[in-house]
């Protein structure tokens, strides 16, 4: 197969296995066989496309010209491939966890609910794919509108409320200055491709330049930059594998990476940076990481409180591309792994701790570390890496932003960096204590139930994720390499 | 035979009607009247074929010469227009008066039938001839066709509805006709394409004014355009529901079609936005209907009255479309009238299977339909897609060349006003969405799925919303090249 096709493939698959879990939806044995089989293979496709792409070639496939000079079209570069592998790799383990989530917390209509994630992926990697932005726009809809009966699965009163906030901030704001801005940079620029260097350099200068960064840095409301936040712990209603993957990896990375991805292949980070005209937008994520991290200390909802820290963590990859130097972008591109990694796992254990045990709130996890080992020793390791420490992933690319901050002669950044590093000290480090230090409080057996892990599968894929953090620190300096292109290294 | 396909066009619906008042018999009229719609739709088809590839015909009718004699003029702005109605038309028409309605005993059925083709070819004759006086003809036969149709809802009410439509509607008719006589008086001639050849020398005059001023009203009710638009939320509502998809489809976009022609071809864009400046006016107007027909959309309690509201602001985007007068406005505009005529005619189809299995239309009896009638809600649903403009579906195609026309006028609060007032158009959508699968279904609901008369239509007209709003060629590509010509022919 060559690479053009390989792409094809990619996006196709989890849309093929849509049907097939439509098909087999009585049978829900061979039904979760289906989406197994479809994520194993769609992450096969999207790893062949690696050795190119690290070579240095940039498969691409035509698909549509709805406009005259706008056309639907696929080209993999670096970034693309990063967020790519990403999504469809944890596609593979959220399955697994989320048929053991499912059926452990005796969810209804599975069979809508499988057949939408998967729409969800394919939609996650056509934005990976896209050539230009009106791709980026139509693939970017495309997965909120099909989150969307994920998000309010469960059907209840809370369940349509979170559904209303979710839908109306995303479509808001991409509709109301997302798409304003790329029909803006069309008319401006003449072109809507993705070009590396920029299309906008000379064509549009000063106040209307810093006006246009700022349509897209708030229209692409999946970023979560504050003030346009709240659709994220409103999505929390959702069941936990959706959360996990979703809003922790594909929806929310598809916010940042779509950031990114302006930043570098449509204003260019010279041109941002000769021109001043991203400073206002890193003090805006620096507030955002700040207050959103604030925030996090004092929610009690274990799932509300990892919502904010995701908020927090995603103003990290917003301020790398706002900095606009090369090791700001490379440390902003490796934390949409490194966080994605990190966050599914504590997402995993979340909703593990939910089905084995009922509880939901951080308060009530005292003791919890001896009945759930497992679960918690993850969700430890897993809060290191959020934290930032080595031997795990998120201490990298802590220190490439932290770099990209110094590089710009912005210490006052690396500051917010280090602040907002205690501050998720603060409010994760608290729940491991909890779990393992403090006696439990069901009180009345000494020993209490000696082991109530939750299902089988939904553990292993928590200790997988787990033992990834670890794994993607070692893998660093190979992220690095792939994405050295993206500032012309 | 090929070069008479232009009064074929006309001639076959107007004589099919008649036609079917002597078949009579239920089953034949049925078939007969389908034969001659399609009929009609594979003319227009034929005929934008021809148009495409060698330009504009001109077809004298009896054989003499305009400007003594009658001619039919299709070029391509007009063979769009065709092509929409007699589509529609042919979709549409097949469904018939009784799956919904009660008011018409099974006996009588040739009467919708004969209506139904009356009004189409009105509808098409307005759209084909290159004669202003005809123009008026064809409006009142497919306006007295269509008050007809209007009358054959079930409710008394409709009665009333399709009175206060021959009202307004003959105000229209009366001030388009005066227009007509003052031109005539001004000029000596009813042809358009002389009307614009003499029309220059005169545009001083007073009567000028005065005419253009009669027919823009004049048009404008036929329109529906804000605030001329009242008769059109109960014509919609009390109709048959698929009288209202063909009148929502096809009605207003032909009066679209006559504003374009007086304002580009016969009085020039020289005249409308240079000397009398209405441009800012029309914005004004398109910017009302936009935000007050979706403002009232979102608080209605009757599904049809919705969309009818709907439409009041779907027209809003057509004539802001053509108040740019720029090559991406036009063509924003005139998509929109084939992207607008599938989404809002499945939508109102999609009504139809709901009230023949429900009997009713009204917003809170649509709890728990999402999971008893899956197919109609999802067909729904991606219409209602289609209105906010989401991408892959046709509204997106509209509202990015609106929106572009208005960045190249730089104009960027109105850019930006489109884009926030299609989101009113979640709101309303929304609403309904969600009462139809976040409620629980009534005791009454109905188990199973509409006819197949009815959902095949229904999916028929929402999959072309959905193909065409990734493959444009005939859509888009016809607009912007029927856009490209109007304003070369207004320069």
């Amino acid at each position: 197969m060559t690479d053009a096709q390989l792409l094809g493939v990619a996006v196709g698959l989890p849309l093929a296995g849509t049907l097939g879990v439509i098909a087999t939806g009585r049978r829900p044995n061979l039904r979760e066989g289906v989406t197994l089989v479809v994520a194993v293979l769609t992450f096969a496709s999207v790893l062949q496309l690696l050795p190119s792409v690290m070579a240095g070639a940039r498969p691409a496939l035509e698909l549509a010209t709805p406009f005259p000079g706008a056309r639907l079209a696929f080209e993999l570069e670096p970034l693309g491939m990063l967020y790519a592998l990403v999504a469809s790799g944890l596609w593979i383990v959220t399955s697994l966890y989320a048929i053991g989530y499912m059926r452990g917390h005796h969810e209804g209509h599975q069979t809508r609910f499988f057949a939408f994630f998967a729409v969800s992926i394919a939609a996650a990697l056509g934005v990976a794919f896209s050539a230009n932005l009106l791709t980026l726009f139509v693939f970017y809809e495309l997965l909120t509108l099909c989150t969307y009966p994920l998000v309010t699965h469960r059907g209840t009163a809370e369940a349509i409320a979170g559904g209303r906030t979710y839908l109306g901030i995303l479509l808001t704001t991409s509709v109301a200055f997302f798409l304003f801005a790329i029909l803006w940079t069309g008319f401006v620029a003449g072109t809507l491709e993705f070009t590396p260097g920029g299309i906008l350099e000379g064509k549009i200068a000063g106040t209307a330049a810093a006006v246009l960064l700022a349509l897209y840095a708030f229209g692409i409301g999946k970023a979560a930059l504050m003030p346009f936040h709240r659709w994220l712990p409103a999505a929390m209603v959702a069941p936990a594998p959706v959360s996990a993957l979703l809003h922790a990896v594909a929806v929310v990375k598809a916010g940042v990476f779509s950031v990114l991805k302006i930043v570098v292949y449509v204003f260019g980070i010279d041109f941002l940076a000769e021109g001043d005209l991203s400073v206002w937008l890193m003090y805006v994520a620096a507030a955002s990481i700040l207050i959103a991290s604030i925030i996090a200390v004092t929610r009690d909802n274990l799932k509300a409180r990892l919502a904010y820290s995701t908020i927090s963590q995603l103003g990290y990859i917003v301020l790398g591309a706002a900095l606009a130097t090369p090791a700001g972008v490379i440390g902003g591109g490796m934390h949409i792994a490194m966080h994605a990694m990190g966050k599914i796992t504590l997402f995993f254990c979340a909703g593990a701790i939910d089905v084995a045990l009922h509880k939901q709130k951080v308060s009530e996890l005292d003791g919890i570390g001896r009945q759930m080992p497992f679960t918690m020793v993850a969700f430890a390791v897993a809060s290191l890496s959020i934290i930032g420490i080595p031997p795990l992933g998120g201490s990298w690319s802590k220190w490439y932003l932290a770099l990209g901050a110094a590089d710009a002669d912005r210490g006052f950044f690396v500051f917010v960096l280090m602040a907002s590093s205690l501050l998720s000290i603060a409010y994760l480090m608290p729940i491991v204590g909890r779990a393992f230090f403090r006696p439990s409080t069901q009180g009345a057996a000494p020993e209490g139930p000696a082991l109530k892990e939750a299902p089988l599968l939904c553990v292993v894929p928590l200790c997988l994720t787990a033992a990834g953090s670890v794994a993607l620190f070692f893998l660093a300096p190979q992220i690095k390499a792939l994405l050295a292109p993206l500032v012309g290294e | 035979m090929i070069e008479h396909l232009p009064v074929l066009q006309i001639v076959i619906p107007l004589l099919g009607a008649p036609v079917c008042l002597l078949l009579r018999a239920r089953g034949a009229v049925l078939v007969f009247a389908t034969a001659v719609a399609w009929c009609t739709f594979a003319i227009a088809l034929a005929s934008i074929g021809i148009v495409l590839e060698q330009g504009e015909v001109v077809y004298a009718l009896g054989g003499w010469v305009a400007p003594l004699g009658i001619e039919y003029r299709i070029d391509l702005l007009n063979a769009f227009v065709i092509t929409v109605v007699s589509g529609v038309g042919a979709i549409v028409l097949p469904i018939g008066p009784g799956i919904h309605g009660h008011t018409v005993s099974a006996s009588r059925e040739y009467l919708y039938y004969a209506a139904f083709l009356l009004c189409m070819a009105g509808l098409l004759g307005v759209a084909i001839t290159g004669d202003i006086f005809n123009v008026f003809v064809f409006l009142e036969i497919s306006s007295l066709a269509a008050y007809t149709l209007v009358a054959l809802g079930n409710q008394r009410r409709a009665l009333r509805a399709a009175f206060s439509y021959l009202v307004m509607g003959t105000i229209g008719g009366t001030f388009v006709l005066i227009g007509i006589g003052f031109l005539y008086q001004m000029t000596g001639t009813l042809n358009m394409a002389d009307l614009a050849r003499l029309l220059p020398a005169v545009l001083d005059n007073r009567a000028v004014h005065a005419a253009f001023a009669f027919l823009l009203v004049g048009v404008g009710i036929k329109l529906a355009v804000f605030p001329l638009h009242q008769w059109l939320p109960n014509a919609y509502t009390y109709a048959p529901p698929a009288v209202s998809a063909f009148l929502a489809a096809t009605a207003t976009k032909v009066a679209y079609y006559l504003l374009l022609r007086l304002v580009f071809t016969i009085f020039g864009i020289g005249f409308v936005f240079g000397a009398l400046g209405i441009a800012p006016l029309l914005q004004v107007i398109s910017l009302a209907a936009m935000f007050i027909g979706a403002l009232a959309a979102i608080n209605q309690t009757d599904l049809k009255r919705l969309l009818a509201y709907s439409s009041v602001s779907q027209i809003g985007y057509m004539t802001l479309g053509l108040s740019f007068g720029s090559v991406a406005g036009l063509t924003g505009g005139l998509v929109h009238v084939a992207n607008h005529a599938l989404m809002k005619g499945g939508m109102f189809l999609a009504v139809a299977c709901i009230v023949a299995r429900t009997g009713t239309s009204a917003i809170a009896d649509l709890r728990g339909l999402g999971r008893r009638m899956p197919a109609t809600m999802a067909a729904f649903a991606l219409g209602g897609l289609g209105l906010i403009g989401v991408p892959l579906t046709v509204g997106f195609i509209s509202k990015w060349y609106l929106v572009l026309a208005a960045i190249e006028a730089g104009q960027m609060l109105l850019a930006f006003a489109i884009l926030v007032s299609s989101l009113l158009a979640a709101v309303y959508v929304w609403r309904v969405v969600e009462v139809a699968w976040f409620q629980e279904p009534l005791q009454s609901a109905p188990h199973g799925e509409a006819p197949l008369r009815l959902l095949i239509p229904t999916w028929v007209l929402i999959g072309a919303s959905l193909y065409f709003g990734v493959a444009t060629d005939l859509t888009a590509g016809i607009a912007a090249q029927a856009a490209e010509q109007l304003l070369e022919v207004a320069r």
